[in-house]
């Protein structure tokens, strides 16, 4: 019996030597360790043996399956070693091919400098502040410390909107800045909380309108973003500071800052922000023609006609405003020339951001 | 206001370098906008913080010649030959100018001609290079039809001074022979960009007075003393307001026996520099005038005004305009003039259109000899009008729409009298006709440190205000911590009260200095935090579509009805109306829009050619006109457009199929699903800019939510697109948003085991599978987790009229494992419903 496990071991040893496949080696396992193999009919027999011959015979049975098992485990993985040798040294893809490209959409790029606008201001305690697009001179003009006929007037040439009625000095037309939108807040603020009204800190986005030639620098429509805030105790240099804030989160930490006198109707002492060129780091460009600076925005402090068209107390409580284009603010950080890109639609453009 | 160094000079002194002061200007709120040189060296270096232009002229190159005859070219008739002397030695200079050709061959001059010669090696502006303006050239010898050539005299063009280059410059007599040019008249012009409240300063004395504030230096004013030596004007000419509130003032001079003639170089030059054209010695008296010291002037012709008056002195009159009034004005213009226009007249009629523009017939003319010299002050807002009812801007009107003090006219009219007087000649009739009957009363404001506080942040003392203030001409008196300050003669922009207090503390902030006022931070509480749902929901609708594979657009909303309909079928919504715009730009934008379908369409017909695969939202309002109450809605909107491949091509093919309604469909259901909204139903309803088969009504809870289908052929017709497939939606952003669901229950995750089944059904072909799919799901109840339809087929073994719907089903229970027993039981129910509901059969394999 020794003689024949003997045999069994040394054939099945010799033949797993040789496997070179793995479809090979599973053809032998079921030759040699497969339920009719010789060692399991070896097994199969130890009923007809003798209680004597019986563990013996078993123990030297088990001892060949088991050196059987370990040479098939053993050439098993040496196969699947060799097949990721094989894998390694012969398989090879043209990595430098293009991707699938899956279908992606965007976001206009207005929408996405907005976002980062309402991001900033939001951290800073600012609500966001909408209202209609389509205005009357009162709250677009008058109520902005703007009278009929006023010169500044001519900065903002207005589309005017026909009307059933007759409306004499108080016509309809498109808003030319979202500055109403400060009257209707602080109007809808100061008479929810008529008796000392808390603090106001509010941005105003949305569509405007100017009555320009559409060309390379001017848009008949354009976003803006305006800020206000209003409380008790707010001075310029609130302003300075908030809006330095605001330049060094939007155009990076070293952003500088100045601001110079300026004019606008609805705040005095009103002001221009400019930041320092971000593009060349003031050394001279042509986004900021060489000087280095960029105008960013308009801001001052409130008029004191403007706080009291809104029902503030303006002997009590000061405030200052602001005013920016986003896609000013956009053209400038992406080198865009042409201002009419924003409403062509040209998704060759619009794909870019 | 283009504002030269040199005259700048006259008023107040100037010792930083030029692009320093044009900061501080700058942020004192006098932007410059350019600095424009004209000879003076220019800076080194890149760091300018303003725009610079201009050229330098080499200052022992181009120096002042004189010229001691003028000599015919042997061969050219169009060129002379000019005896130079350039205080060194002599040289034969060959020039073209026309301006010389009057003095050929008349031998020796005298006085000889001043000119400006460029020696050798001199940089001067190339006045042949038509593509570069500014593109230089250096002087070399060469020759010219035989004659040495090496040097030259200038045309202002070639100096860099105006566009002249006719002639050359001919200097006044007393220039210095051999000096160099820059030092005799080398000048930079600061462009400034004057804001409507600091017009004040549209003027070069305004200029100096706020370059003498902020740097600290002192103004000095011009003399105002004209030699008066004619006969008195009082008795020769008399004034008569109306109406004192649009003419506060009115002051006239007279100067008698002047001679027309061109007035010195130097002015001219600085006119020039200033952006004014000079016309003769009176024209240019008056603006030269205007320019120095802001008061607007107008000149008659004395005795044209004697004749209409029969010989007798004139009476000036100024009043509004009659009914039907017209005028004549000095471009030749017959102007019939509104009842707001004030109109200086004299008996027989109007002379001129006040603060805005002269008659053509009381203008001086080259026989004029006596000249009545108007400086008057006006009410702004009559001004304004008429300038843009007779469309006629001018420099003159420019300054009274902005407002001129009073005090002023009466020191225009004789600052002006002085310079006619030596340019043209004449004497000057003492004294001025003057009638002031409305004096300008100058405001009163009071003040103390803790207003400055409160506005700007800083604390200074009353003392220290009075000082910026007093910079600035104010008159200030302290008492205790009490500031009353008097606005100076010379500016109409400070208001009273709180105003006042507002309106000086930007004089103050700009004295101070802007950059000086410390950045702080805000300090009272956060303010109510209140958010702006609407818009955070649209944005998440934004992020959703973007998502989904779409890109947003952003239209006009300023278009015509013509294009706004073409999203619509001919004849459908005849007779709509618009917001209309009272002054439309162009034909093409009348109107605001009511179609988001219309400008999205041109935005697919712009792109198709260069994109295989088109996916576009906007989100936007569309404006409905006045109602009924006259009230005007925005209504904003949602409008989605799909055209062209489901894919991208790609190298490995990527799927060419185009896309059709059900591919809107899906990213509309993902979008709706993404926003948490339920209960939502697709119902055939045609809505008219789509395919009345292909068009469906989208409804939440019975709620309308908007439109979907395929572009109608004949609205696909208003637009050069293949006839490819264009599903397309409009979605009413207000209703989608109401139905966001913040607050959706999360069902837990099932660690039952499902039970997969198939389910094939034939029904009738114009059964709506919304409705079979709800049958199945309301039948299965809880137990069927998930019904999804994986094939629709029609054939001829099925029926006529029929159709097939596959659906898999995914039975799982809660809690426990289900038996087959129950899964048919379940089943059985869904198929005896739908037979007797929709008369569906099972599908027989
Ligand atoms: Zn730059």
């Amino acid at each position: 019996m020794q003689e024949k496990l003997d045999s069994i071991k040394k054939e099945a040893l010799d033949a797993v030597e040789a496997i070179t496949e793995i479809s090979v080696l599973e053809a032998w396992q079921v030759k040699y360790l497969g339920r009719s193999s010789a060692i399991m009919e070896v097994f199969k027999s130890l009923g007809t043996l003798s209680k004597e011959e019986k563990p013996a015979i078993g123990k030297a049975a088990n001892i060949v399956k088991v050196a059987l098992e370990a040479a098939s485990e053993e050439k098993e993985s040496q196969l699947k070693q060799e097949r990721i040798n094989q894998s390694l040294a012969g398989e090879k893809i043209d990595v430098t091919l293009p991707g699938r490209r899956t279908v992606s959409g965007g976001l206009h790029p207005t929408t996405q400098t907005l976002r980062e606008i309402y991001r900033v201001f939001g951290d800073m305690g600012f609500q966001i502040y909408r209202s209609q697009e389509v205005e009357t001179d009162q709250y677009n003009f008058q109520h902005l410390n703007f009278p009929p006929y006023h010169p500044a007037r001519d900065m903002q040439d207005t589309f005017f909107v026909k009307s059933a009625e007759d409306r004499g000095d108080d016509p309809l037309m498109l808003r030319t800045h979202t500055s109403p939108g400060q009257i209707h807040a602080m109007l809808e603020h100061t008479s929810k909380y008529p008796d000392d009204p808390p603090p106001i800190r509010i941005i105003l986005p949305g569509m405007c309108y100017r009555y320009e030639q559409i060309t390379a620098r001017s848009e008949i429509q354009f976003n803006q973003v305006e800020g206000l805030a209003v409380g008790k105790g707010i001075a310029f240099g609130d302003l300075k500071g908030t809006l330095s804030n605001f330049a060094r989160r939007m155009f990076g930490q070293d952003a500088k800052t100045r601001f110079r006198a300026s004019h606008f109707p609805f705040t005095e002492p009103s002001a221009e922000m400019d930041v320092g060129c971000f593009l060349c780091k003031g050394e001279g460009c042509s986004v900021c023609k060489g000087a280095g600076w960029l105008e960013i925005l308009g801001c001052g402090m409130v008029h004191p006609t403007v706080l009291k068209n809104g029902g503030f107390d303006p002997e009590v409580y000061s405030g200052f405003a602001f005013g920016m284009g986003p896609e000013r603010i956009t053209m400038m950080r992406h080198h865009i020339e042409d201002i009419r890109n924003f409403w062509a639609n040209d998704l060759r453009f619009l794909e870019q951001f | 206001m283009k504002v030269p160094i040199s005259w700048l000079k006259e008023y107040v002194e100037i010792s930083l370098p030029i692009e320093e002061l044009a900061f501080k200007l700058t942020l004192a709120g006098l932007e410059v906008e350019e600095i424009r040189y004209v000879g003076l060296p220019m800076p080194e270096g890149k760091e300018q913080e303003t725009k610079i232009t201009g050229i330098s002229w080499g200052p022992e190159e181009i120096v002042v010649g004189e010229v001691s005859e003028v000599l015919p070219h042997p061969d050219a008739d169009r060129l002379v030959l000019c005896q130079l002397d350039d205080g060194k030695q002599q040289h034969t200079v060959l020039t073209g100018a026309p301006n010389l050709f009057p003095y050929k061959g008349k031998g020796p001059l005298d006085p000889p001609l001043k000119v400006v010669y460029a020696r050798e090696g001199a940089t001067i502006i190339d006045a042949y290079n038509e593509t570069d303006p500014t593109a230089t050239t250096t002087l070399k010898r060469k020759k010219i039809r035989g004659v040495e050539s090496y040097s030259m005299a200038c045309s202002e063009k070639e100096l860099g001074i105006s566009d002249e280059h006719e002639g050359i410059i001919l200097l006044d007599q007393d220039a210095p022979t051999g000096m160099s040019l820059v030092e005799y008249m080398g000048d930079a012009v600061l462009d400034i960009a004057i804001t409507p409240n600091i017009a004040r300063a549209a003027n070069i004395l305004g200029v100096a007075r706020e370059v003498a504030a902020i740097t600290g230096a002192k103004l000095k004013y011009p003399e105002i003393n004209p030699v008066m030596e004619g006969e008195p004007i009082k008795g020769r000419v008399s004034i008569d307001i109306k109406n004192p509130e649009d003419n506060p003032r009115f002051v006239l001079g007279l100067i008698e026996n002047v001679e027309i003639k061109p007035s010195p170089y130097w002015a001219q030059l600085r006119l020039k520099l200033a952006g004014v054209r000079p016309i003769d010695a009176l024209v240019d008296a008056t603006n030269y005038t205007m320019l120095e010291i802001g008061e607007p002037l107008h000149a008659f012709d004395y005795d044209v005004l004697v004749d209409r008056a029969k010989g007798k002195p004139p009476v000036i009159i100024t009043r509004r305009a009659k009914q039907g009034e017209s005028l004549t004005t000095l471009d030749d213009v017959e102007r019939k003039v509104d009842d707001f226009t004030v109109l200086v007249t004299d008996q027989a009629g109007p002379l001129s259109l006040a603060g805005v523009m002269g008659g053509a017939e009381s203008e001086v003319q080259g026989k004029t000899k006596n000249v009545l010299l108007e400086g008057a002050s006006w009410n702004y807002v009559n001004v304004r009008r008429t300038v843009s009812a007779q469309v006629l801007p001018s420099e003159a009107a420019y300054r009274f729409e902005r407002g001129v003090h009073p005090e002023i006219a009466p020191i225009g009219v004789k600052r002006c009298l002085e310079w006619m007087r030596k340019w043209a000649g004449g004497t000057v009739a003492k004294g001025l006709v003057d009638e002031y009957p409305l004096p300008q009363v100058d405001t009163r404001v009071a003040l103390t440190p803790a207003d400055v506080e409160r506005w700007l942040g800083i604390s200074l003392s009353a003392k220290e205000i009075a000082e910026l203030l007093t910079k600035l001409e104010f008159s200030v008196s302290i008492k205790g911590d009490q500031l009353d300050v008097t606005t100076p003669p010379h500016r109409l922009d400070i208001g009273e009260g709180i105003i006042g207090k507002a309106d000086l503390m930007e004089e103050i902030a700009r004295v101070y200095g802007y950059d000086k006022i410390p950045e702080t931070n805000l300090a009272d509480g956060l303010p109510l935090q209140v958010g702006n749902r609407d818009l955070e929901l649209e944005e998440m609708v934004r992020d959703q579509l973007a998502g989904l594979g779409l890109q947003e657009i952003v239209t006009y909303r300023i278009t015509s009805p013509e294009a706004d309909r073409k999203a619509l079928p001919p004849g459908a919504e005849e007779g709509r109306e618009y917001l209309e715009l009272a002054n439309p730009i162009s034909a093409d934008k009348t109107v605001m829009r009511q179609e988001l379908l219309a400008s999205m369409l041109e935005v697919v017909e712009k792109n198709f050619r260069s994109k295989e695969r088109i996916a576009l939202f906007e989100i936007g309002p569309v404006f409905l006109p006045e109602d009924a109450e006259l009230n005007i809605s925005e209504l904003p909107k949602l409008a989605l457009c799909l055209y062209g491949s489901r894919s991208h091509p790609s190298w490995q093919g990527g799927e060419k199929k185009v896309m059709d309604y059900y591919d809107l469909k899906g990213i509309i259901e993902s979008l709706l699903a993404g926003l948490h909204i339920e209960g939502v139903k697709y119902l055939p309803e045609a809505a008219p800019y789509f395919h009345p088969g292909k068009s469906a009504r989208i409804d939440v809870g019975g709620n309308l939510l908007g439109y979907m289908g395929e572009v109608h052929p004949q609205v696909k017709q208003n637009y050069k697109l293949p006839d490819q497939p264009l599903p397309a939606a409009i979605l009413d952003i207000n209703a989608l948003l109401e139905r966001v669901d913040d607050l959706y229950d999360v069902e837990p995750v099932p660690d039952q085991p499902p039970v997969l089944e198939d389910l094939a059904l034939v029904v009738d072909g114009d059964v709506p599978a919304q409705d079979v799919q709800a049958l199945i799901q309301q039948t299965g109840g809880k137990t069927l987790r998930d019904v999804r339809l994986f094939d629709v087929y029609r054939g001829e073994q099925l029926g006529e009229g029929k159709k097939s719907l596959a659906y898999s089903l995914v039975y799982q229970h809660p809690e426990k494992t289900l038996t087959d027993k129950e899964v048919l039981a379940i089943r059985n129910k869904i198929v005896k419903r739908l037979e007797k509901e929709i008369g569906a059969k099972l599908r027989s394999w």
